[in-house]
């Protein structure tokens, strides 16, 4: 069996990757990919914690975030779309209008 | 064997989802994050989750991703603009910072009381098993979660209609 502590290690790895491009890209579809891949980074922990501790409740959590994640996944590219045909572009650098 | 099938698979989603970060074309950040997904599913298959690899796979390298990708083609996006280089301080900045977390995360599950290798009941992760517990002890985040998911396909049929009138 894979110590748990390597899936632990990959996951963060995975989340800090998330964060990088959700800090440092300019597509805001791209940040929304990003986001993705950290609830994806998060569900591998939950996963590995099931598994060391022999519980099934982290693969109901896992559930509920891959049904939350595709919910904001429709939301989010139905808001990019009307961002686009409002603004026609999807730099987040552009739209600034809530910037203080 | 165990250990060689993850570190196989750990290492392509590492380097899939670092590729998905630096590309410049969205379609083939799109495709590296499906590869990625890919990966996560066969490494949920070593930790037991045979079901959740399943839905992994369906929803979110079928649905969301084709999801993604007709958005991005719809949109017709041309290779964003290469980050001006005023911003390499903050780069620099962000490095950093992500390799003193690693640092600290590393201490953290090092810290770790270890965890007694446990005997797995048989029908651990099967389709079965979780939906028992569905259905009987977390009844009520299953309902809520279809209320959002109503609540999701409302807000996007609206929000992408051409007009609000």
């Amino acid at each position: 069996m894979v110590p748990i502590e390597q899936y632990l290690m990959l996951s963060a790895v995975l989340f800090l990757i998330g964060v990088a491009g959700v800090l440092t890209r300019r597509n805001a579809i791209i940040v929304l990919m990003c986001v993705e891949l950290m609830l994806n980074a998060v569900n591998l922990s939950f996963l590995a914690f099931a598994r060391a501790l022999g519980d099934m409740g982290g693969h109901v959590f896992v559930f509920v975030v891959i049904a939350v994640a595709a919910a904001e996944a429709a939301v989010g590219l139905a808001i990019l779309l009307a961002v686009f045909r409002n603004r026609e572009t999807l730099n987040i650098d552009e739209l600034n209008l809530m910037r203080w | 064997m165990e250990q060689t099938v993850f570190y196989v698979f750990a290492a392509i989603a590492l380097g899939s989802s670092l590729a998905m970060v630096l590309q410049r074309n969205p379609v083939a950040a799109a495709m590296n994050l499906v590869l990625t997904m890919f990966s996560l599913a066969a490494l949920f298959v070593l930790l037991h989750a045979h079901f959740l690899a399943v839905i992994q796979l369906l929803v979110y390298a079928g649905a969301v991703m084709v999801l993604f990708l007709f958005v991005i083609m719809f949109l017709n996006l041309t290779e964003e603009q290469l980050l001006p280089g005023r911003k390499s301080i903050l780069h620099g900045a962000g490095i950093a910072l992500a390799v003193y977390a690693l640092l600290q995360i590393r201490e953290l599950v090092h810290r770790m009381p270890a965890a007694r290798p446990r005997a797995l009941a048989t029908d651990f992760g099967t389709t079965k098993a979780i939906g028992k517990l569905l259905f009987s002890d977390y009844l009520l985040p299953f309902e809520l979660t279809s209320v959002l998911i109503l609540a999701a396909i409302v807000g996007a049929v609206v929000l992408a209609k051409r007009r609000l009138d």
